[in-house]
């Protein structure tokens, strides 16, 4: 087994993995969850759901933060993914190597500003009374809410991450930004190891109705766990959700040296950015073409070599329409034998985590032998013809995967993942 | 001198001093460098404002206008002037081969909205349902992409057609840091052959003043120079961008394009400040960037805010570097700090200018440039240098 890829570069495996969904925390029971076609998708109760066309989602209620706004959430999401993934690494806080956080641009929560109102000088309205009672005194809560590189600065610190560490936004293509990242600042030898993780716990009201407004969201309340609903032809939008996952990067070299357990690699990423539209995709798809076609260059893979595709599958009309286009330009008729499936039909679109948790389910899905299923397809598209693992898992032998992410603003960003080095 | 080298082919400024680099010249040149402070709009506190621009030289299409806020389009404004100063706006095969990275915060919120929302809080005890309420009625959906951070790197995208790939760095100075050294390695490595980088930052809207005012971070009152803020110490923000064209020397030579200048070793670093080592470690942070080369002097983007600029001041006087603090001059440009410092360094690598101080009571005279180091020292996290050396 060579230490480097087929270009000569530094091979780079994965020696950790951690996952928190609506499912539960941790691989163990998310993949008994998602294996078991299980749905994590469920009524909303953090806030009311009057007067909202969206009353589901995928929301992670079970953590001590769950209720502390969308940065806390995150910050604790981050946390136990990035803690799950070193101890199974063997490093625990002993990175010693950069970190790479994929984290929703996350503003002061409204309950802060609430607060902060309610103690302003009578006579002040608007901004004017909120800077008056910051003027007053300082209120470090409510500051660390505001500033985008808090998170990634306290978790660089307890788990021991060399440098100054990123924080990122590509949309919903975050998480797969995050390990691309990190690939690369390996592969240039800057360093033997890298923490990518993505997390986000930012599906508040506000979130929620904006999606809402921009007619992203599944309407379809009753019952919530047959909301999201990939590749069928009643799909009718994405259900929001939230979750993290992490993975510990590190060169094959590295991982051989101290006889770490390798867990699959990142054999090759591609992106493509698109200037169509800022919410919508180049009608012909070019962009997922490119990003699908620099991931399998990067790999050096042919595109035969694919044996399973973890779809961005978001179940939105749009989505599954253009990523059906674009997969079935890139693998012709072969496209309809890959086996092919949504992950975010059982936990939703967890947004800037999704690339991260999805490519940490490839992974799992490689080294279990098991595809997860894609659930609630009753009625497909005839339209969109896929093999999309319908509703009940399946046992197959899948020694690479691609994983797809896509986003607003124009992001695509794919990853080819193998079950062990070549 | 290698073909590997990176450097920088494309500059595109924007500040309280004017539009281009070419007026930030003149700006910084002049006899007394002085900046333009607008102190009423937000008063107790000062802001440097932008200047007047001509939004459809660089973005031609209303409706692209119109799909933005001021901070997005002011992004995509200093990248169309970065992108035309690199003769590559409008090169199809280029912009769709190019890679970017921008430095990013969030986009404005709508004050009108929130304004009304907090107003209703105060006579209401279901706060949540007001909420609902007003948000599902009153927000307007362009607004929200307007305020998503990886959306200023969409529009450029969708107005100037740099697609080879798209990231977005989010977390204050720190991410204009990153993204530059992300930006620099990417080249060396051959992972990309030329690339837009940078940021912008409008300071002229209320919620951003207030990210800052929650830890009493603003300065009050008379407008200062940086190093003369006193104890409490104090930002001034200013509304500004900064975007570069990097390409590898050879790329750079195919095109045959001029450089303004090279970037040598670029650091960074993210650990704790400890108040006694602090100084010390930012002065091994500038001398590792040195790379064994004594800068000129340091194109500083010291903040304001007491800690950080103090302990900067110290490792600077300590090294003899005699320092330009720009913010004195433009305000504090967030997540553009580090890439307008470079992009200073540049001009004055390029011109090979040494410039008078821009505070005659804090900054000493400099030598003749060879190299200059650019700094950025966050105000509360983050720290970055690098060495500007001539092309």
């Amino acid at each position: 087994m060579s230490k480097n890829d087929r270009f000569g570069r530094r091979t780079v495996a994965v020696t950790g993995i951690g996952v928190v969904t609506a499912l539960g925390v941790g691989k163990r029971e998310n993949w008994q969850a998602l294996t078991a076609g299980k749905s994590g998708i469920h009524a909303i109760t953090r806030f009311p759901v009057d007067l909202l066309s969206t009353r589901i989602s995928g929301m992670v209620d079970f953590l001590p933060s769950s209720t502390r706004g969308a940065s806390a959430l995150t910050d604790e999401l981050a946390e136990t993914a990035g803690r799950e993934a070193l101890a199974e690494a063997g490093l625990d806080t002993a990175l010693g190597g950069p970190l790479f956080l994929a984290a929703p641009p996350v503003e002061l929560d409204w309950h802060e500003r609430f607060a902060l109102y309610r103690h302003g000088p009578e006579q002040e309205e608007g901004y004017r009374r909120l800077l008056a009672v910051a003027r007053d005194g300082r209120r470090p809560d409510a500051y660390d809410q505001t500033q985008f590189g808090m998170i990634a600065e306290r978790l660089a610190e307890l788990f021991g991450a060399r440098g100054l560490p990123v924080t990122l936004s590509t949309a919903c293509a975050s998480g797969a930004t995050a390990i691309q990242l990190g690939v690369e600042a390996i592969r240039r030898g800057e360093c033997d190891r890298a923490l990518a993780i993505g997390a986000d716990g930012s599906a508040t009201a506000e979130a929620l109705i904006r999606f809402s407004l921009l007619s992203a969201l599944s309407t379809q309340n009753e019952p919530p766990e047959k909301a999201s609903r990939p590749f069928s032809k009643d799909r009718d939008g994405f259900v929001i959700s939230e979750g993290s996952a992490a993975l510990v990067l590190e060169s094959l070299e590295s991982a051989q040296a101290r006889g770490a357990e390798i867990l699959g690699v990142i054999r090759g990423c591609g992106e493509k950015a698109d200037d169509f539209h800022r919410t919508r995709s180049k009608p012909d798809g070019s962009p997922a073409i490119a990003a699908v076609r620099a991931a399998l260059a990067d790999a050096g893979m042919a595109a035969d070599e694919v044996g399973y595709i973890n779809a961005h599958g978001t179940s939105t009309p749009e989505n599954d329409k253009m990523e059906h286009l674009s997969l079935s330009t890139v693998f012709g008729e072969r496209m309809r034998e890959i086996p092919i499936s949504s992950n975010k039909s059982m936990i939703g679109h967890t947004l800037s985590a999704a690339g991260a948790i999805e490519a940490a389910f490839s992974l799992l899905t490689m080294r279990e032998g098991v595809i997860p299923p894609t659930i609630n397809y009753d009625t497909p598209d005839p339209a969109i013809e896929l093999d999309v693992v319908p509703n009940i898992k399946r046992h197959a032998d899948v020694a690479s995967t691609l994983s797809n992410s896509f986003g607003f603003g124009g992001q695509n960003a794919c990853l080819v993942m193998g079950r062990e080095p070549v | 001198m290698s073909d590997q080298d990176v450097v920088i082919t494309g500059i595109g400024i924007v500040s309280c001093l004017g539009v281009g680099r070419q007026a930030h010249w003149d700006a910084l040149t002049a006899d007394s460098p002085a900046p333009v402070v607008d102190a009423e709009r937000f008063s107790p506190y000062s802001v440097h404002p932008l200047p007047e621009i001509d939004w459809s030289a660089q973005i031609p299409r209303r409706g692209d206008q119109r799909q933005m806020e001021t901070w997005q389009r002011l992004g995509t404004y200093a990248a169309g002037l970065a992108l035309d100063d690199a003769a590559i706006k409008g090169d199809e095969a280029l912009c769709a081969t190019m890679d970017m990275i921008v430095a990013a915060g969030g986009g404005e919120r709508d004050l009108a909205v929130d304004t009304a929302i907090l107003d209703a809080s105060l006579t209401r005890n279901d706060q949540d349902l007001l909420l609902n309420e007003k948000l599902t009625t009153e927000l307007r959906p362009t607004l929200f992409l307007a305020q998503l951070s990886n959306l200023l790197a969409g529009n450029i995208s969708i107005v100037h057609k740099v697609t080879g790939s798209s990231r977005t760095f989010m977390g204050e100075e720190g991410a204009g840091v990153s993204a530059l050294e992300t930006a620099v390695a990417r080249i060396r490595a051959g992972q990309s052959s030329h690339l837009l980088v940078g940021g912008a930052f409008q300071s002229e809207h209320p919620d951003y003043l207030l990210s800052y005012e929650l830890d009493g971070l603003l300065h009050r009152g008379d407008w200062a120079p940086v190093w003369a803020r006193g104890e409490r110490g104090g930002i001034i923000t200013g509304s500004g961008a900064a975007f570069l064209v990097l390409e590898t020397r050879a790329h750079a030579q195919e095109r045959g394009r001029k450089a303004y200048a090279m970037i040598g070793r670029i650091v960074s670093e993210g650990s704790s400040r400890a108040p006694e080592t602090f100084p010390d470690r930012i002065g091994a942070l500038i001398e590792t960037a040195s790379n064994g080369v004594t800068p000129a002097f340091a194109m500083s983007g010291a903040s304001g805010a007491a800690a950080a600029t103090v302990a900067e001041k110290t490792a600077l006087d300590k090294r003899g570097l005699a320092a330009r603090g720009f913010s004195s001059l433009t305000g504090h440009l967030k997540e553009a700090q580090f890439p307008f410092a470079v992009a200073l360094a540049a001009l004055a690598v390029e011109k090979n200018h040494a410039l008078a101080p821009f505070d005659a009571g804090c900054e000493t005279a400099a030598a003749a440039v060879g190299a200059v180091v650019a700094t950025t020292i966050g105000y509360r996290r983050g720290e970055g240098a690098a060495l500007i050396e001539p092309a």
